[in-house]
């Protein structure tokens, strides 16, 4: 079964990325499909913590930082279309955003980071001790051990859950096609383009193609000639039960959503595995330190806890490339999906439909992973 | 209660919890309370976790204490599953088990580690068998306007009754389908309760749907025959209106019932389209599958015949593997506690299979009239369910919401419950999971075995920070 | 709605009144033998609410006990003297802040 002729483009991969730039290029007026996995795929975009956050990004790669700093600037508008196409407020709150240190050793630290990444050209971050954090946020209990926190005001949060929501709709509303169900098995060549084959026997037909398929890039990748490695992190959450205002600003690991639930993150476990049970020895840790920062949680009653993968590239840095085998053919991946989002689904949309990939992705190139052992996660 | 009453056999010298158990048993129902007598007849070290005050489960909810009252000898011959959980509490009491009332678990981690929590504290152990005796839960009946007070299910009136001795009365409505509803009439009726009428939604032609399954359902004819002889009952005192449409109204509380259309005040509206298995542990536990139940339209763990799972040193028994009732899953406790006492060497193979051997005779005859009942009550269609309906009760998610996300591509309940939040709220999707997942199997217009159910995870009941935090090393 | 076959032993304070009740019962049994059934409203629209399911499935009834929010009525015991009122919305802090 072949379905409706050449698209312009088909995409790969259904999540964050995926799903941002079928966004982005079906509202340039291409002729868009997405194709997804089923129910329980391995979806990062669901376990996503929805932050819109620079303050952490790029040290080392002043590309990633710039590219962020993009995205940052352009989410305002993608935030009000994404509501509008999901129906619901996607709760984009640029507040300024918080890393909390506990102690005096943390608050060193982050000194001299916060110190690196001005020299690499952040504006606005900046530490905050315990009395300017009392002061930025009046009335919020923080428990006795902050010492206090970097801040960058540009900074924010989202429901990443509604924002997926509103990146499928709009790529609907825009005429795009959602084929969710199966794997994607094999990629190869045609006249104009290429052909997509799935789990199930289906066929699809594109002219260009993107790979943003998150864990799974690398075999995917590998059919358009690129070699991209990514490999699964583990990032285990807590959500509370909805609770009155309590935490004004969202933190790295800590932040109250716009519904009232407080999200509690984030462990970064890589040990190989696509293993996405959670363990009660990580979510212990987790709402310990939790608790250190706002101690009145401890009668807040968690409901839900639960762990995804993220796609880590051996220096943890996201990849962009264009095919050099497979002219038309690009891969995406990144852990930053909800940050980069607004890139995604505009300049990095635009640059698919054109075939020259921005300024910034192409210095993202997955070429400087040759010879490169996995090193660190960022 | 202290630690030392709980302690039925072993005395009060030992921990109130050692560090590792042989045998550990989620529920005192009767499956639970089976299991773990017959599991310390072998000389297991048996822990039961039960979330409940009292052994009994749901079926025999608070028997202790109607007994102790003389409230179980007064009544009729016909109601003798009393008797039964009598038998089976003061047989679990002096077993010697290590029993743990008020107790919730909420992971278990591979290896056998169990966590759970117990007077606000969270605790854990390393159990070398588990068996899982969650019992079943009532399928939700939405229709529009039941999360409205005043509305219930007929088993919260049950629990109502048993434990305080609550009776309905004034315009009170029972309306749904299945045998429990007939039956908590017969008992609110007997303890001089009033009900107002029953609205019988039960789909058309259910004798003929039945009628197949007779003569295997006459091997234990008492079923059938009470079923009856309560349908009976019922009638003499209480109009029956058969009808495919209820609604709830009110502001901000019930105030009356709209069947078919015709209004009729109400004060308390009570709902039931029958139990399924709670598998809201098994299905957190990483590679222990489910099997789709068509024709009652529910989620079953995959079990061998001894009650193991596909994950070793795991097993299921009573209504969680599948609804049977209070007496087969007694029996089906005591034959996963011979398989839990042959794998830890406490008897051999033929010791197991010949002990099982009647039980599984006893537990056939009482598995006799299900495909009877099955067939009889099919669950109401989801599809007939109007959009405006609520189904998460929790995050207050209709069915509307629930068939747009179906619209936007979402083949299962978990990409619903992403883009929806049906099922993110406290209870976990254990009310709505079952219509969430009916709604989108109908919506997608395919088999309700081929849309993924929401997925469990740990902890499976909300517990607070402070507790989890506590087990940080 | 419902009638009570078994008389009161204790009493207990729901909003501040005394209602008659029996020890050992839970909170959420005591309330509708009283004809209460709004025992909270949700924090999603702050709708009225009230028990579904009394065994702890359906966190429909949720109250304030004493000090203690977001209380499952239909788990918590009645002893003598019980204090409890209306859960309304979400649990806030301003009671319990440490």
């Amino acid at each position: 079964m072949s379905s409706s002729g050449l698209f312009d483009v088909a995409v790969l991969g259904g999540g964050m990325v995926g799903s941002a730039i079928g966004f982005g290029c079906a509202e340039r007026g291409a002729r868009v499909v997405v194709l997804d996995e089923g129910d329980v795929a391995l979806r990062a975009a669901r376990g996503n913590f929805g932050l819109v956050w620079s303050q952490s990004k790029g040290d080392g790669m002043p590309a990633y930082a710039a590219w962020t700093r993009q995205s940052v600037a352009l989410w305002p508008a993608l935030a009000e279309r994404a509501s509008a196409l999901a129906g619901r407020d996607v709760q984009y709150r640029a507040v300024g955003g918080l890393t909390f240190c506990l102690d005096e050793a943390e608050f060193a630290a982050r000194q001299l980071f916060v110190q690196r990444m001005h020299n690499q050209g952040q504006e606005g971050l900046q530490m905050l001790d315990r009395a300017q954090l009392q002061a930025l946020m009046p009335g919020c209990p923080l428990g006795p051990e902050v010492r206090g926190a970097s801040y960058q005001p540009a900074d924010g949060h989202v429901d990443p859950l509604t924002l997926l929501r509103g990146l499928q709709a709009g790529m609907r509303a825009a005429g795009g096609v959602h084929l969710p169900g199966a794997a994607v098995q094999a990629v190869e060549p045609i006249a104009g383009g290429y052909r997509v084959t799935r789990e199930d026997g289906s066929q699809v037909e594109a002219q260009r193609i993107v790979v943003a398929a998150g864990v799974k890039t690398t075999p995917l990748a590998r059919m358009i000639g690129l070699d991209v490695p990514v490999r699964p992190v583990r990032g285990q959450n807590i959500v509370t039960e909805r609770l009155a205002p309590i935490l004004p600003l969202p933190a790295s690991a800590i932040r109250q959503t716009g519904d009232g639930t407080v999200q509690i993150g984030v462990t970064s476990e890589d040990d190989g595995s696509f293993a996405t049970a959670t363990t009660t020895a990580a979510l212990a840790t987790m709402a310990a330190r939790a608790l250190r920062v706002l101690p009145v949680l401890a009668q807040a009653r968690m409901v839900r806890g639960w762990a995804a993968l993220r796609p880590m590239t051996p220096d943890g840095f996201p990849a962009y490339a264009e095919s050099t085998t497979h002219p038309g053919c690009f891969v995406a991946t990144c852990h930053s999906g909800v940050t980069l989002a607004a890139v995604h689904a505009g300049p990095l949309a635009e640059a698919v439909l054109a075939g020259v990939l921005p300024e910034h992705a192409r210095d993202l190139h997955p070429d400087r992973f040759v010879g490169m052992t996995h090193v660190s996660s960022h | 209660m202290s630690v030392a009453d709980e302690w039925t056999a072993e005395g009060a010298a030992k921990p109130p919890v050692a560090e590792t158990t042989d045998v550990l048993v989620l529920g005192a129902g009767p499956a639970g309370m089976a299991a773990a007598t017959e599991a310390r007849a072998h000389g297991m070290r048996v822990l039961v976790l039960d979330e409940n005050g009292a052994p009994g489960g749901q079926v025999h909810r608070a028997v202790e204490a109607r007994l102790a009252k003389g409230a179980v000898e007064k009544r009729d011959a016909k109601d003798d599953q009393d008797k039964d959980g009598a038998k089976l509490a003061a047989a679990f009491r002096a077993s010697g088990a290590n029993y743990r009332p008020n107790a919730t678990l909420w992971a278990v981690e591979p290896e056998g580690k169990v966590f759970w929590s117990e007077g606000g504290a969270a605790r854990s152990i390393q159990a070398e068998r588990l068996i899982l005796c969650a019992g079943a839960t009532e399928r939700p009946l939405p229709i529009p306007g039941w999360t409205l007070p005043g509305v219930m299910s007929v088993g919260a009136a049950q629990i109502a009754l048993k434990t305080g001795g609550l009776v309905p009365e004034g315009a009170v409505w029972l309306a749904g389908q299945g045998p429990l509803l007939w039956l908590y009439a017969v008992q609110a009726l007997a303890k001089g309760g009033k009900i107002a009428g029953i609205i019988d939604l039960s789909p058309p032609g259910g004798l003929q749907r039945a009628r197949p399954h007779l003569l295997r359902a006459l091997k234990a004819p008492e079923y059938l025959w009470r079923g009856l002889v309560w349908q009976r009952q019922v009638k003499r005192t209480v109009r029956v209106i058969p009808a495919r449409e209820l609604r709830a109204e009110g502001e901000g509380r019930l105030a009356r019932i709209l069947v078919d259309g015709v209004a009729h005040p109400a004060d308390l509206l009570l709902l039931h389209d029958g139990v399924v298995p709670n598998t809201q542990v098994t299905r957190a536990i990483a590679g222990l599958t489910h099997g789709w139940d068509p024709v009652q339209r529910c989620w079953r763990p995959g079990l061998d015949l001894w009650g193991n799972t596909a994950v070793p040193g795991v097993m299921v028994a009573g209504d969680s593997a599948g609804i049977g009732g209070a007496r087969a899953a007694a029996l089906s406790g005591r034959i996963a506690a011979l398989e839990a006492a042959r794998a830890l060497g406490r008897i051999t193979t033929d010791e197991r299979d010949g002990r099982a051997g009647p039980l599984r005779l006893l537990r056939d005859r009482q598995l006799a009239p299900r495909l009877f009942l099955d067939a009889m009550f099919p669950p109401l269609p989801e599809a007939a369910i109007p959009d405006e309906t609520i189904l998460c009760r929790c995050e207050e998610v209709t069915a509307g919401r629930v068939r747009q996300a179906v619209a936007l591509g979402c083949l299962g309940a978990n990409q619903t419950k992403a883009f929806t939040r049906a099922g993110m709220g406290p209870c976990q999707g254990r009310i709505c999971g079952p219509s969430v997942h009916g709604v989108i199997a109908a919506a997608r217009g395919v088999e309700g075995g081929e849309v993924d159910p929401f997925r469990t995870r740990f902890p499976t009941k909300p517990l607070t920070l402070g507790e989890l935090a506590a087990l940080a090393g | 709605m419902f009638r009570r076959t078994d008389p009161p032993d204790c009493t207990i304070v729901w909003e501040g009144r005394e209602l008659p009740a029996r020890a050992g019962e839970s909170l959420a049994v005591a309330l509708l033998a009283a004809g209460i059934t709004t025992f909270r409203e949700t924090p999603v629209t702050g709708a009225a609410r009230g028990p579904l399911c009394l065994m702890g499935a359906c966190f429909d009834c949720l109250v304030q006990v004493e000090e203690a929010q977001n209380m499952q009525a239909c788990l918590v015991p009645v002893t003598p003297g019980l204090r409890a009122q209306m859960q309304h919305g979400a649990r806030g802090f301003v009671e319990d802040a440490a």
